[in-house]
């Protein structure tokens, strides 16, 4: 891991590193060479007595080996990382069993809905949202609805056990960001989006929305609870026993 | 002569001016009725739920004990921040003209202040921001143009007020999302909002028959009807029943 940077507390953060280092490695190494060049020829074709500029059109051997080479090694790395890609991000890559949490974003906060002792989350419709009483739109003629647990700001989620979000948003674009976990999931009004993740190290870690989304965009954070297995569950014991009585907070 | 002219045009001018505001008076009258009342609150009074405001240390720190969302003020079975107004019963074409101070709304403590209230139609409307954080105020009219304001700092924005009459315009914040208000507007300065002990009075009224009705945003609306004579003061007590 590199030291500077975030600490790594999912199971995916690892391989986000290798990758993110062997492109920075390339694009590194590309960008001192491109500017090593371009001083060197600044310097050595400089403007001199004597020396008249004359017109050329170039090399097409060069042009094809500088075009190449970036396109190989862009298709190198897309192949590479597909596999990494599909375990986030494809069509079935949430393993079984994972736990389940919507997820909420509007300007400028984030709602979370948790499975109550039921496990199932209620279905949710915008055209519920009641901005006192139904901040998500839970729908209360679903019956897996009533036991849900409803919290503004807090996502606390087990570690040693995938976690599965379902994203929405309210109003614009927003976006799910935990640095330590490397995830990153674009929230948009009318869609859905899955994303899904394994916290491996308990602390508290911040949630921030990494897509501008108006006046307040900055004070969009909550906080993230990465619990042990024992700790997040006394805590849903703990937050559906409050539900009965308070509601959502 | 031309002087004379000038004199008897401005006079005249003056006396129709004073028949059309004696015809339909501009507010309410000097001798006018009163309907006074208490709302009561039957039943236990759920409890409010406790606000979190972990996130504002500056609003946090306002609070010796726990905030709390106060949507049901209930003291003594006498229930506060009911916004009760005439519904029905103002001459149809009488004429209310707004008040030229404006209605302030505090942001304080990372709650409004007031919760409930009433503005008249063309009143302005103050808005401040005494916690010195980000308060992104909007209003989420359905009658009237909503509004969405930021205010980064502690400062007072004027706005111009509102239109059409609407109740209850829901007021949020964007930042905090317990914050929550609800404006009555009306055409009339016939209207008022609960103390904490329940009270409310609408003064000024001209004689007549008024469905008055009373509203809370937890408990829903409740109306009856009263009549008045000119002078006269009559009681109208609403009872809400928690359920």
């Amino acid at each position: 891991m590199a030291w500077w940077l975030p600490a790594q507390a999912s199971t995916f953060a690892g391989s986000i590193d290798k990758g993110f280092l062997a492109i920075l490695i390339i694009t590194g190494i590309t960008f001192v060479l491109v500017e090593v060049g371009l001083i060197v020829f600044v310097i050595r074709y400089r403007a001199r007595p004597g020396r008249k500029a004359h017109y050329t059109h170039g090399s097409t051997p060069a042009e094809v080996i500088w075009t190449a080479i970036p396109a190989v090694t862009m298709v190198i790395l897309g192949i590479a990382s597909n596999g990494l890609w599909v375990k986030i991000k494809g069509r079935s890559s949430v393993p079984a069993g994972a736990y389940t949490i919507g997820v909420h974003a509007k300007q400028f906060e984030w709602w979370f809905t948790y499975p109550g002792p039921d496990g199932k989350l209620g279905r949710v419709k915008q055209s519920l949202i009641d901005k006192t009483s139904n901040p998500t739109g839970l729908d209360p003629d679903d019956p897996a609805s009533k036991d849900d647990i409803v919290v503004r700001n807090q996502l606390h989620v087990p570690t040693g056990h995938p976690v599965v979000l379902y994203l929405s948003a309210e109003d614009v674009i927003h976006s799910f960001y935990v640095p330590q976990f490397r995830v990153r999931q674009d929230a948009v009004p009318g869609l859905e989006i899955r994303v899904w993740f394994e916290a491996t190290v308990p602390g508290n870690y911040e949630l921030g929305c990494s897509m501008l989304c108006g006046m307040g965009h900055y004070k969009m954070r909550a906080q993230v609870f990465a619990h042990t297995q024992a700790d997040f569950d006394t805590w849903a014991a703990d937050r559906a026993a409050k539900a009965k009585g308070e509601g959502t907070s | 002569m031309r002087r004379f002219g000038a004199v008897a045009a401005v006079g005249a001018g003056l006396v129709v001016l004073a028949l059309a505001v004696a015809r339909h008076p501009a507010g309410a009258a000097s001798d006018g009725a009163t309907v006074t009342g208490k709302v009561k609150l039957v039943g236990k009074a759920p409890a409010n739920p406790a606000i979190d405001m972990g996130e504002e240390p500056k609003c946090k720190g306002k609070y010796t004990t726990g905030p709390v969302d106060p949507a049901v003020l209930a003291k003594n079975g006498m229930l506060a921040n009911v916004f009760v107004y005439v519904k029905t019963g103002l001459p149809a074409d009488a004429k209310y003209p707004a008040p030229s101070t404006p209605v302030e709304i505090d942001q304080n403590g990372c709650l409004y202040h007031p919760r409930v209230f009433g503005i008249m139609v063309g009143q302005g409307l103050s808005i401040k921001n005494s916690d010195g954080v980000l308060h992104n105020i909007k209003a989420l009219g359905k009658k009237n143009r909503p509004f969405n304001i930021s205010q980064p700092t502690n400062m007072v924005t004027q706005r111009p007020g509102f239109t059409v009459t609407e109740v209850m315009l829901p007021f949020e914040c964007n930042v905090h999302g317990w914050m929550h208000a609800f404006a009555g507007v009306q055409p009339h300065p016939f209207f008022a909002t609960t103390g904490e002990d329940g009270s409310f009075a609408l003064k000024g009224l001209p004689p007549g028959t008024y469905t008055i009705e009373a509203w809370h945003e937890k408990f829903g609306v409740q109306t009856a009807t009263v009549t008045v004579k000119a002078g006269e003061t009559k009681a109208s007590d609403f009872t809400f029943t928690a359920k």
